[in-house]
């Protein structure tokens, strides 16, 4: 009885409608069932000799393979790894290293990822470049930081993971290769929902399975070839001493199926997205009075919508939309571990407080979304007037 | 006897005192003042809480105000309108 109580709450709790995919879209089915089958194929220590062994690094192979084909790499370029915080420490480490008698400044936007801009601080002089009110990176400021002597690396993502806006990450490659500068590109925001396949002339890429439908603990780290990366880390006998540690079989191809998935179906979910969050940037703007809409209305990742709300606090907005019915996150300080606003918002120029942010999922309907844009004024208005400020 | 420039209170119309005030309630209590002072006039904000620098700038854009000074926890407001 206790657990069928349990079951109930579960399935309450998975009632509503959830938009917070900025972090990680959830688990897609096929990522599920490609993980029980991979557990229960009795695949073995894929560096042993014996058959099961064997089938198990057969399975890698084709792992690295596929997520060469996405990213335009070789697959022996391709080491698997964690989430975007380790893989980033290891890519910015590494660089530090390989590069220690060029210099130790570590150029990145300054709307990267937390994981990127403090893996930045932590292995080098970190020299951040700002970005326009869209969040889009000073391509003439970025080239001549990178173009300084004594920097060891430079980071840049392909698509901003709170406001969607594309960076111009072909032109800062270039600046990069003419100063002779390896480019870490953090492709987690867009894997899976632009094209990828030639992203320009990056040394090293990172990607995080949890963003697209495959699962949280995977993610990539692709080293072209001929790029100094040394290994931060004591060399082992696993994927050449580049990443440490056995690697998670039924995982990876998990994370490989969803990113086939999400492949396969990209160009349409993408158009249907696009059309919904559109739809939401216009009536969000139109419905809510005093509200700073984020981001890049057209070059942009296709699920993502950040909007904030002046005279509301973004704690109590996300609660409140949570006893809506709907699931958001925000960028607002309090609403969630950090005292501080979102450094992305805050380097934009935008409104950090009444923040919310929207991801949409694969399966989001237009439904969802208008019964959404229903709800929100009337949080909003409610809240004001508890503040005094309607 | 004339306040030095640099010291709060130097002139401004107004001084708001929100300190230890979690945001947006600095930036409502800016909102529903600066009608009280008159068009071309200034209001001091006293404000430690770390969102308000981006969004007393945010608020400024959003409202056609114009924020004079932004230097935590000190910030001036010109009334444009």
């Amino acid at each position: 009885m206790r657990a069928r109580a349990y079951l109930s709450r579960v399935a309450e709790v998975r009632t509503p409608v959830f938009l917070d995919c900025s972090s990680g879209e959830p688990l897609l089915p096929e990522a599920r069932e490609a993980w029980v089958l991979a557990a229960s194929s009795g695949w073995g220590d894929p560096q042993r000799l014996h058959r099961s062994g064997r089938l198990a690094a057969q399975a890698l192979d084709s792992a690295r393979e596929r997520v060469a084909a996405h990213v335009g790499a070789r697959p022996d370029e391709v080491v698997l790894t964690g989430p975007l915080a380790p893989a980033a420490q290891a890519a910015v480490a590494g660089l530090t290293l390989g590069r220690r008698r060029v210099g130790d400044v570590v150029v990145t936007s300054s709307v990267e990822h937390s994981a990127v801009l403090g893996a930045a601080a932590a292995y080098g002089r970190h020299v951040a470049v700002g970005v326009d009110r869209l969040g889009r990176l000073d391509l003439a400021a970025w080239a001549e930081a990178v173009g300084r002597p004594g920097v060891a690396l430079a980071c840049l993502q392909v698509a901003n993971h709170e406001v969607g806006t594309l960076q111009p990450y072909v032109a800062a490659a270039d600046a990069c290769r003419a100063a002779g500068v390896p480019l870490v590109l953090d492709v987690t925001t867009a894997l899976g929902r632009i094209d990828t396949a030639d992203l320009g002339g990056w040394s090293v890429l990172l990607g995080w399975a949890g963003a697209y439908g495959g699962p949280a603990s995977v993610g990539f780290m692709v080293v072209r070839r001929g790029t100094r990366w040394r290994a931060p880390f004591p060399a082992d006998d696993h994927q050449h001493g580049r990443w440490p540690g056995v690697v998670d079989v039924p995982a990876v191809w998990s994370a490989v199926a969803a990113l086939d998935v999400v492949s396969t179906t990209r160009e349409a979910v993408a158009a249907r997205q696009r059309d919904l969050v559109d739809h939401l940037r216009r009536e969000v703007g139109a419905r809510v009075p005093d509200v700073d809409l984020a981001g890049d209305p057209v070059d942009r990742a296709p699920h993502l919508l950040t909007f904030s709300a002046l005279y509301v606090d973004g704690e109590t907005l996300t609660l409140e939309l949570d006893r809506a019915g709907f699931a958001v996150a925000s960028g607002s300080a309090c609403s969630a571990s950090s005292e501080h606003p979102s450094h992305v918002l805050a380097a934009m120029g935008a409104l950090t407080h009444g923040n919310v942010r929207l991801g949409l999922t694969r399966t989001t309907t237009e439904a969802e979304v208008d019964r959404f844009l229903d709800v929100l004024p009337g949080v909003v208005a409610e809240i004001r007037g508890r503040l005094g400020a309607a | 006897m004339s306040t030095p420039p640099d010291e709060p209170g130097a002139g401004v119309d107004l001084t708001l005192d929100c300190t230890g005030q979690r945001c947006p309630r600095p930036i409502i209590a800016i909102a529903r003042a600066i009608g009280s002072v008159p068009v071309g006039g200034r209001v001091e904000l006293l404000a430690d809480d770390p969102a308000t620098a981006p969004d007393l700038a945010a608020w400024c854009r959003m409202r056609g105000q114009e924020l004079v000074s932004s230097a935590a926890p000190r910030f001036v407001v010109r009334r444009l309108g």
